[in-house]
């Protein structure tokens, strides 16, 4: 392996890691979805540093070729992250959906509330607009 | 009498459908003098709800389009926060015939879900190829699962009492066929008694359904799939009952 390839693979590695934590740190990813992302950095900065750590591994787990071992588990990462994003989008569609109802459970008593204040004579200078209030 | 239209809250879930909800809506003030109504307007960009409301409805507008499912279970929370004991579902194209509300009531007496279905003796509503074996087998494996006879397990008129409202309260699907065939597995399996009552189904005011072959397949396939993540999911738990102020 030449020296680029060396530290190329040394800079990447590292890159991702900064770019994860300094979205951690702007509280723009959560440590719940950003674990996978740091493990799998800190794994490739591990790697990067020690190449001699890959061929050893791809011994031990019986695979012909160690970069065969580098894309197997780059896949295995991303596969984990995408069904983490599903289940999440899932939950957060639940969420709406909920918020949603809840808001038009609101809006509803709202709009019962102002007319119960219109038919005592109270003065409705605004409205909500959106449903014209029954005659 | 329990089961009175005065605790009954009638449902009707409304897509785009201005043609039609105002004619339903005043129908259904004639022939059931005195029962509330509530249409959910699931996100028309029409005028629905100006025609609800002027046909004197209560009116619910959800932000966004959630389905009939979404609009259902929002019928059901309504129902379950001003104390009704029942919830019967009427589409806004008109194709429920609010005279046989009486008869759904009736039935609700020894029964937690009342189907109002097409294929039960009443009528001549009639279905050809795979969409009819689909429907078929569907039914066959619905009534095993009810432990009653279904002949027609895709209506969407039923009545809810009590029990099933609180259960359809947080648990109605939202997912394509979820509020009809994944409805009555979360009820069979909650322990609910479901019962079906023979109606006349009158052809839709605008449009008519396909019998595009591929269509049906992928009916099939959606239907049996929503079938059996239906049977595999875990039991669902009731709401409890709301009361505010």
């Amino acid at each position: 392996m030449s020296l680029t390839a060396y530290i190329l693979g040394i800079l990447a590695a590292l890159l991702t890691l900064g770019l994860v934590i300094e979205m951690m740190r702007r509280k723009r990813m959560r440590e719940r979805h950003a674990i996978w992302w740091l493990l799998a950095g800190t794994l490739a900065l591990v790697i990067g540093v020690f190449p001699g750590i890959l061929n050893w591994a791809a011994g031990l787990f019986g695979v012909g070729a160690p970069t065969n071992l580098v894309f197997f588990v780059s896949i295995a990462v991303l596969f984990l992250v995408c069904i983490q994003a599903s289940s999440e989008l899932t939950t957060l569609e639940d969420k709406t959906r909920s918020l949603a109802e809840h808001s038009v459970l609101l809006q509803l008593r709202v709009e019962e509330l102002e007319r119960r204040l219109g038919a005592n004579g109270g003065d409705r200078s605004a409205d909500t607009g959106s449903v014209p209030p029954a005659a | 009498m329990p089961t009175s239209l005065a605790q009954t809250l009638i449902v009707v879930p409304a897509f785009n459908e201005e043609a039609a909800v105002g004619a339903v809506v005043r129908e259904i003030a004639a022939t059931l003098p005195g029962v509330s109504v509530l249409v959910v307007d699931d996100g028309s960009a029409d005028t629905t709800s100006v025609v609800a409301a002027e046909a004197g409805a209560e009116v619910a507008r959800l932000p966004f389009n959630m389905g009939v499912g979404g609009a259902m279970r929002f019928g059901f929370k309504y129902a379950l926060e001003h104390g009704f004991s029942n919830v019967i579902q009427i589409d806004a194209d008109g194709q429920h015939d609010p005279s046989n509300v009486p008869a759904l009531l009736a039935a609700l007496e020894g029964a937690d879900l009342v189907i109002g279905a097409r294929f039960a003796g009443a009528g001549d509503y009639t279905v050809r190829g795979p969409r009819k074996w689909a429907m078929r087998m569907l039914s066959r494996t619905l009534s095993r699962t009810a432990g009653t006879q279904l002949s027609d397990t895709t209506s969407g008129f039923k009545a809810s009492g009590p029990r099933a409202v609180a259960l359809f309260a947080s648990n109605y699907p939202a997912e394509y066929l979820g509020d009809t065939i994944e409805a009555l597995v979360i009820a069979a399996r909650a322990g609910c008694r479901i019962v079906q009552v023979p109606v006349v189904m009158r052809p839709r005011a605008a449009g008519v359904p396909s019998q595009n072959p591929i269509k049906a397949a992928t009916y099939l396939g959606r239907a049996f799939l929503a079938l059996g993540f239906a049977l595999f999911r875990p039991i669902a738990p009731a709401e409890r009952q709301l009361n505010p102020s």
